[in-house]
């Protein structure tokens, strides 16, 4: 096992933001007369399906003051309906085999069981049962409130790298809603409002806004019935807009040094603000980015653990990420760990160094051949997962891509040129729109006394 | 140390928006009715194979016997560093060499050092499965062990092991194996400590390669594009040149000590940890089915379980509590985990075991009986949903003896499980009164440990460079 920095696994379970291909997937789409959208990816691996349903509503449509609210009310969602009341949504899917779950990011919030597929019929029920429904008490609604609190507690307040992510995301963000966190703001968790987190679900959860997944061993021919029978009786709603602010321009590199008593490895991260699918200004940025990500660091004989893990042995991992999935502003990333006795700062200069190289001297054509192969490869192995391809395709169509565009991805890949890279790079590794992140242990006073070039933010060093 | 630690594939570098779930994920269990073929190879080797051609994907799961849990204990981590450095130069290969054809040939290959078992996985498409193939037979049988590479990854083990030390379940399971297994090599730390990584020399690496990769306790699971007669000629060039016998460590067979101990692990933190531990149920035994079931009810990850019930939706304490069984070589372990609010330590030891001594008095009802093993059997073909979950149940059918016919006969041990046989499980093998209770957090009221362990000295004592232990 090689080393991946701790501060990715929280990406990593949540699921790779791996391109999907729609070709690859086999997949069907079709609309019912309520707006709302259905997709069947076929695969017959075995008699089981994934069902999901996609609402385009995340913690970055959350009310001012009320962060963390869609994804309190993803917890309600589960706790029962008039129909369905507590222990009842539970006990059906378990007593049927099926596993169940929910997910929300800062776009959009998904529900999903596995399960046998002759069970589907009975999935769809329960979720458009509760797609207009929820019938929680409001003892039990802040009883919710404490779990979400202990679980904002496990991931952010009691892991300093889940830490160190929420103050970095703040800095990086200036006026975008990526800077609030998903599970919200401790003083505003603990005031969330039941009554609040309904209104989000009469506005946004209406089969306009939704998508419905479902993937396995099920064609469209079959599933179209069952989705009529089931949402097919649920009215459209209003259109529900989202208001986005926007990013202004940026102009300033800005540090967040983290420094506490449970660290005992150090860690170097930055963020830079990218384009995504929806946000770039071209439709070609978002696909040289991904191979750009591939070369630079998304592998072991990429750039940058050739270079500062093998050849000048500063760092003992070294790497690179990349979402294009958003619907603002996205983040164009680099982790390194250091090696024993290599400070933050030092690792960070040779981090710079060879960012420098890579705008000045430029990336080859054999490099860029290779990335676009690798990427070709990972879409094949993406095809071999039924949740898998799901979550790729829900989450494209979740941000207003369109199955058409994501079909196309192994032809926009395929055509990313030398000359789109260096473009893109240029374009987003602009020091002045990122937020470097140092975690180090309790002790390390972020020193930045001898040439140091990023100023400390006041009010985000602990 | 933890049985939760995280596996990582090597190539899983991946970015992705942070996403909230709405219930701690547990993995989940095994399996589901396909075909299993029994392929012998012509030089005799033999592996388990599901042929699936839908998608031109090959997945291999393997493993040895003889994990970091048979380490000497002046080299643990030894098992652990191997892992690290098989595909770090094999053969004419050097360490880049290798890891560009491994690159360019979209072939994931990773080892995994286990308590008692070294695996072994590769993932490949169709197109390469020639390189991928011979990659890992370099992997298996010349791993070079060269000075440069060796001091690469030995860097990359402490870094390792000074991440997980600030762990918060770090610390529970620690203490637990410092004081349930005082004389066993489980008590060895898996990745092992600053100076026994620091100890250890390729001449070390070489040795343990040879007395572990040998053909006698070989498994293979295999599910894919893949045609037995072809799986038969990949698996005498893959594995046919290993020796036929080495020479494995019998460890000992040790319930785990300290029954009915309370410890607390002094530590600042916003949450405390909480462990507990009783003795637990081997695979082989014949009431294995009935814990299970048993186990399901009371806390085995689902959201129905007694345990979240009581302490998640009723009390609001914690984000997730879960129960599980685990069976290693030399030791059985039953174990309940979560985390909680100090404050709210006391209540949530209280409600727990209040729960597992009403299971063992009281028993379960028909009703749970029956959803449970509704649930277990028809949650079982989901874990087949892809080549490479198929080829690790393949794997671990072996390992346990379950037979090749356990994808059918599974939902049939489950189904027959009685009310009275899990109520008499319970009543026999649940032990409240004698759990290890271990408490990784501050000190507070109402919870009165019987020892107390300082959480900076049980860090120091893994970072020393000078062997503690």
């Amino acid at each position: 096992m090689h080393r991946v920095s701790r501060l990715l696994v929280c990406a990593l379970l949540a699921g790779a933001a791996l391109p999907a291909r729609a070709e690859v997937f086999d997949a069907e789409t079709f609309t019912l007369d309520n707006g709302l959208q259905v997709v069947v990816v076929t695969n017959r691996l075995a008699p089981v399906v994934t069902n999901m349903i996609w609402y385009r509503v995340g913690a970055a449509d959350d009310p001012v003051g009320h962060s963390g609210l869609a994804h309190y009310l993803e917890h309600l969602m589960f706790l029962g309906t008039e129909a369905h009341p507590e222990g009842d949504l539970l006990e059906i899917v378990a007593r049927n085999g099926g596993q169940q779950n929910a997910f929300t990011s800062w776009d959009y919030t998904a529900y999903h069981q596995s399960i046998a597929v002759d069970r589907l019929p009975l999935m769809l029920e329960l979720e458009a049962d509760r797609m207009r429904d929820l019938s929680v008490d409001d003892a039990r609604a802040l009883v919710e409130r404490d779990v979400v609190m202990q679980e904002r507690l496990e991931r952010i307040d009691n892991d300093p790298a889940g830490r160190l992510g929420e103050q970095m995301m703040a800095a990086l963000y200036q006026n975008y809603p990526y800077g609030t966190p998903i599970i919200g703001w401790e003083q505003e968790v603990a005031e969330l409002d039941p009554a609040v987190a309904r209104d989000v679900l009469d506005r946004w959860y209406v089969p306009n806004n939704a998508i419905v997944v479902v993937a396995g061993d099920i064609d469209a021919e079959t599933l179209r019935p069952l989705v009529e029978a089931t949402y097919g009786t649920i009215p459209a709603g209003p259109d529900p807009q989202r208001h986005r602010v926007s990013e202004p321009p940026q102009f300033a590199p800005r540090l967040v040094a983290l420094s506490h008593r449970d660290v005992q490895q150090d860690e170097w991260l930055r963020y830079y603000l990218a384009p995504g699918y929806i946000t770039s200004d071209d439709a070609v940025t978002p696909y040289a980015l991904q191979v750009l990500n591939d070369l630079f660091g998304g592998s072991l004989t990429s750039r940058l653990y050739r270079n500062l893990v093998v050849e000048q042995e500063v760092a003992v991992g070294a790497g690179s990420f990349y979402s294009a999935g958003t619907v603002g502003p996205s983040q164009f990333g680099l982790y390194a760990t250091p090696r024993d006795g290599v400070s933050l700062e030092d690792l960070g200069q040779a981090m710079d160094a060879e960012i420098q190289r890579l705008l000045t001297e430029g990336v080859t054509e054999e490099e860029v051949a290779a990335a676009r192969d690798r990427l070709q490869i990972d879409a094949i192995y993406a095809r071999d997962s039924v949740g898998g391809a799901a979550r790729m395709v829900g989450a494209a169509l979740a941000i207003g891509m369109s199955l058409d565009e994501v079909q196309a991805w192994p032809d926009r890949i395929a055509a990313v040129t030398v000359d789109d890279v260096m473009a893109a790079a240029r374009q987003v590794l602009d020091a002045n729109q990122s937020v470097t992140g140092w975690l180090q242990r309790d002790g390390d006073a972020p020193h930045l006394a001898s040439g140091g070039s990023a100023p400390v933010i006041p009010g985000v060093i602990q | 140390m933890s049985p939760w630690r995280p596996m990582l594939a090597r190539s899983g570098v991946v970015a992705a928006l942070a996403i909230v779930c709405v219930l701690a994920l547990r993995p989940i269990a095994p399996a589901a009715a396909t075909e299993v073929v029994r392929v012998v190879s012509p030089g005799g080797i033999e592996a388990w194979l599901v042929e699936a051609h839908a998608v031109p994907v090959i997945a291999l799961s393997a493993s040895f016997a003889g994990g970091n849990g048979s380490d000497p204990a002046e080299l643990a981590g030894l098992a652990n560093l191997t892992s690290y450095l098989l595909d770090e130069g094999a053969g004419d290969l050097d360490s880049a060499t290798f890891q560009q054809r491994e690159a360019d040939t979209g072939t994931r290959m990773w080892f995994r050092d286990g308590q008692d078992r070294f695996a072994v996985n590769l993932r490949t498409t169709t197109e390469y499965a020639d390189d991928a193939f011979e990659l890992l037979h370099l992997a298996l049988t010349a791993p070079r062990f060269d000075a440069v590479p060796v001091e690469r990854m030995r860097a990359a083990v402490l870094a390792d092991i000074r991440d997980n030390v600030g762990n918060p379940a770090w610390f529970t399971w620690r203490a637990f194996y410092d004081l349930a297994y005082p004389d066993h090599p489980y008590r060895q730390p898996s990745r092992g400590t600053v100076a026994t990584v620091n100890a250890i020399t390729p001449d070390d690496l070489h040795a343990f390669v040879e007395r572990t990769f040998t053909r006698d306790t070989l498994v293979i699971g295999v599910a894919g594009d893949i045609t037995p007669d072809e799986l038969g000629r990949r698996l005498d060039e893959v594995f046919g040149d290993l020796p036929a016998a080495g020479s494995q460590t019998v460890l000992p067979d040790q319930a785990p000590g300290a029954a009915g101990t309370r410890v607390l692990i002094e530590r600042e933190g916003a949450q405390s940890q909480l462990l507990m531990v009783q003795t637990g149920i081997a695979r082989d035994d014949p009431d294995y089915y009935a814990a299970l079931v048993l186990d399901h009810i009371m806390g085995g990850g689902s959201m129905t379980s007694r345990l979240t019930r009581e302490v998640r939706q009723t009390r609001g304490l914690t984000y997730g509590i879960f129960s599980g069984l685990y069976d290693y070589e030399a030791t059985r372990q039953w174990v309940i985990a979560a985390s909680m609010t100090p404050s709210s330590v006391p209540e949530a030891i209280d409600a727990t075991l209040a729960e597992v001594s009403r299971l063992r008095d009281e028993g379960v009802t028909q009703e749970e009986l029956d959803d449970a093993i509704t649930y277990l059997t028809g949650s079982f073909p989901l874990a087949l949903s892809t080549t490479g979950d198929i080829a690790d149940i393949l794997e671990g059918m072996q390992v346990y003896d379950l037979g090749i016919d356990y994808l059918d006969e599974h939902n049939h041990r489950i189904a027959a499980v009685t009310l009275d046989q899990v109520n008499r499980v319970a009543h026999e093998r649940l032990t409240p009164d004698a759990m290890t209770i271990l408490v990784a957090g501050p000190a507070v009221d109402g919870f009165t440990p019987d020892v107390v362990m300082n959480g900076q000295e049980l860090q120091a004592r893994e970072l020393a460079t000078e062997p503690t232990l």
